[in-house]
């Protein structure tokens, strides 16, 4: 069979699978559509809140980015873990226990306050909104990658999925498909790390094989794999793999900032409203920690298994003797070599890009305007399908002076891993299938918390109080479907050219606006409305201002403190906390009923179902 | 044994040892993730034995702090509902 064939099967009969458990749980009423009707058992959500979790970006690049970078990537693996924590023990149990359907709705009651519901309204849309986009190219990219067709065909086709299961299905219909979706992340994100290992290491844990000898070259050359690694990476001209080389302080604030923010991700809260009572709240972020930590666990050993791989199988051979994926991803286009001191060799070297980007080059020729021949790109442009004498496709970039020869895109380690370990063409498609899995899962929790900001805290709580329930769930679905349209007009066409810049929106907004504010509300009987609003809006402001001059106002990166706008929302989080006990220090205290409430929800009994 | 009748220092009490499991957690949360992790690293790499062939600090932002993290969030699962059965909370939960 050939892989095409393998790719429609696999992908094919998983939408199938998909959409069969989002017809048979489809939801009527809107406690099924917000929280399931509470009634999802810990094990159950433990795996759809992983599959929620688990974006397209975790699935396809974050184990490029480790191999990429490194020491310097475990600032992600500690931060989309470590965040589970705080989450499980200092908000989940205490909102469950609230009682209602939404994040937002937290924070309008708590703070007797429509603006703080509004603020919160606002939020979630936002950080929604930035992440939902990502999914959407994400799943473009891998159908255009797989079948061939243009990106925006593949974005509409995912679009229609998640809009006929989250839209349809609800909270009730995300819930079991994203179970089905773990199973598939799980399956096709570890088998390939398995085989790799062996291969590499004669370990079939990818975990033991990270810490274990390379034994590609025989028993007797065996050497530590890390330090195999080290020495490739500084042999080429690459930063230590074990080492960093961003600052300790830089370091610690991207950390924090991406714990505190997945903390305070909407999305990932609501999940926890699908379970029966605060105990079963606890059980279940035990599962949910223990299925993620599955695949993060196994992302730095493929990180470091596939650098390794990269690094011997290219650097230094003709391009006869390289390996096929290589020749596959170039012909994608994802992939590239200039031969630079004409060897016949390809090179691959730490010293640079191997392109020219344009940045800075009129500076470095006298002040003097680029001749309009040139090609300024950071991504390979090819002359169609031409190929020079030396077997390679001919390029139309402008080459930068240093011995750099190779290119390749992160995001694709994951993906060609499986031709890497020479695996059979089936764990190709379910990889694949798998890259999907993980963008239509998270786009549809994202999708449930968009439309439920516009129907219940918008609409039902500040515009139009008396709306009914079957109402309130149309316009549930109208939402989610507007959405999904400016999710899919911006996955088309992406506003920005990195993604990875927008997330460090979300985990920002998330880190100075939502997990500060609610951890007041729930330990501080004090922080009334005023403190609240002021700490929302001077934590949000400090971030989003320090992210937007950064990333889009100014060429330069000298940072304020060296910290990076990545970071920078756990310097917004400890403005929040600041200015929030200020003010309600010189404002009145919170009336009295608030304080009743926040000692209710401290207790654990009677969490009873969720409630308007 | 603790009267729920009594909510003012009952649930005072339990509030007050919920707190304390908060704090024990977020105490080890955060120095096997931000300290070995991070503040620590170079020191550790230098002085702690290898994990298998991984620097200590190095192998802890990699992997020890993600399986610290599930080992946390069992016992507090089991601290929280010790607490709970204490105070005569949660028993029809479940």
């Amino acid at each position: 069979m050939s892989q095409d064939l393998w790719n429609y099967l696999f992908i094919g009969a998983t939408f199938g699978l998909y959409i069969l458990i989002a017809f048979r749980t489809r939801a009527a009423t809107t406690k099924e559509y917000y929280v399931a009707s509470g009634g999802v058992s810990p094990f159950a959500n433990g795996m759809a809140t992983a599959a929620d979790w688990m974006s397209a970006a975790t699935f396809i690049s974050m184990a490029g980015i480790v191999a990429a970078s490194g020491y310097d990537a475990s600032r992600f693996l500690m931060g989309w873990t470590g965040g589970f924590v705080l989450l499980t023990i200092l908000i989940v149990p205490y909102l469950r226990k609230f009682n209602k359907f939404t994040v937002t709705d937290f924070l309008g009651d708590r703070f007797y306050s429509n603006f703080a519901r509004f603020v919160g309204v606002v939020c979630a849309v936002f950080i929604c909104m930035t992440y939902i986009m990502g999914q959407m190219r994400g799943v473009g990219l891998v159908f255009s990658n797989l079948f061939g067709v243009e990106i925006w065909l593949g974005v509409l086709v995912g679009a229609a999925i998640v809009f006929f299961y989250a839209g349809l299905g609800g909270m009730k219909g995300i819930t079991y498909t994203q179970v089905a979706q773990y199973c598939v992340m799980v399956f096709a994100y570890t088998i390939p790390a398995v085989f790799i290992s062996i291969l590499l290491t004669e370990n079939m844990v990818p975990q033991l094989g990270l810490i274990g000898n390379y034994t590609k070259d025989g028993a007797e050359a065996s050497v530590p794999l890390l330090q195999k690694l080290n020495q490739l990476n500084t042999d080429l001209g690459f930063a230590s793999y074990t080492d960093g080389s961003l600052t300790t302080l830089d370091m610690f604030c991207i950390t924090a900032a991406l714990m505190c923010g997945t903390a305070g991700l909407p999305h990932v809260i609501v999940r926890f409203f699908t379970v029966k009572s605060v105990k079963a709240v606890r059980k279940s972020a035990c599962w949910t920690l223990l299925f993620i930590a599955v695949v993060y666990l196994t992302a730095p050993a493929i990180g470091a298994f596939s650098r390794t791989n990269l690094i011997t199988e290219v650097n230094g051979v003709t391009y006869e003797e390289a390996p096929d994926w290589m020749k596959n991803w170039e012909s994608r286009g994802l992939i590239a070599w200039a031969d630079k001191n004409q060897d016949g060799k390809i090179q691959y070297s730490g010293k640079g890009p191997v392109f020219e980007s344009g940045a800075g080059w009129s500076q470095r020729n006298g002040g003097a305007q680029p001749p309009k021949n040139l090609v300024f790109n950071k991504k390979p442009l090819y002359h169609g399908e031409h190929r020079l004498a030396n077997g390679a496709r001919e390029l139309k970039n402008q080459l930068t002076a240093n011995d750099n020869e190779f290119y390749y895109e992160k995001d694709i380690l994951v993906m060609a891993n499986p031709e890497m370990a020479g695996l059979p063409k089936w764990v190709v498609a379910l990889v694949m299938a798998g890259c999907v899995a993980a963008a239509l899962s998270t786009a549809a929790g994202l999708l449930l918390v968009l439309s439920t900001s516009i129907s219940h805290d918008l609409l039902k709580k500040i515009v139009t109080p008396n709306m009914n329930d079957k109402q309130e769930v149309l316009s549930a679905r109208v939402a989610s479907f507007s959405f999904l349209a400016i999710a899919a007009y911006f996955g088309i066409n992406p506003p920005s050219e990195f993604v990875a810049k927008t997330v460090a929106f979300a985990f920002g907004l998330a880190a100075s606006s939502f997990f500060p504010t609610i951890l007041m509300g729930i330990f501080s009987k004090r922080i009334n409305r005023e403190g609240a609003i002021a700490g929302m809006i001077a934590g949000i402001g400090l971030t989003l201002g320090y992210i937007i001059y950064f990333q889009f106002m100014v060429e330069h990166k000298d940072y304020l403190f060296g910290i990076s706008p990545e970071g920078i929302g756990f310097v917004g989080m400890l403005v929040n906390f600041a200015v929030a006990a200020g003010v309600s220090m010189v404002t009145p205290p919170p009336p009295q009923e608030i304080v009743d409430m926040v000692e209710s929800i401290r207790t654990p009994t009677n969490a009873g179902d969720a409630t308007h | 044994m603790n009267s729920p009748e009594t909510p003012g220092s009952d649930s005072d009490r339990y509030w007050k040892q919920c707190l304390n499991v908060v704090y024990i957690i977020l105490g080890i949360w955060a120095f096997i993730s931000l300290g070995c992790g991070v503040l620590f690293r170079e020191f550790l790499d230098k002085t702690m034995p290898n994990v298998g062939h991984a620097p200590f600090g190095f192998w802890m932002a990699q992997q020890g702090a993600i399986i610290g993290f599930l080992i946390l969030l069992f016992v507090y699962m089991i601290a929280m509902n010790g607490i709970d059965r204490r105070h005569g909370f949660g028993k029809d939960d479940e």
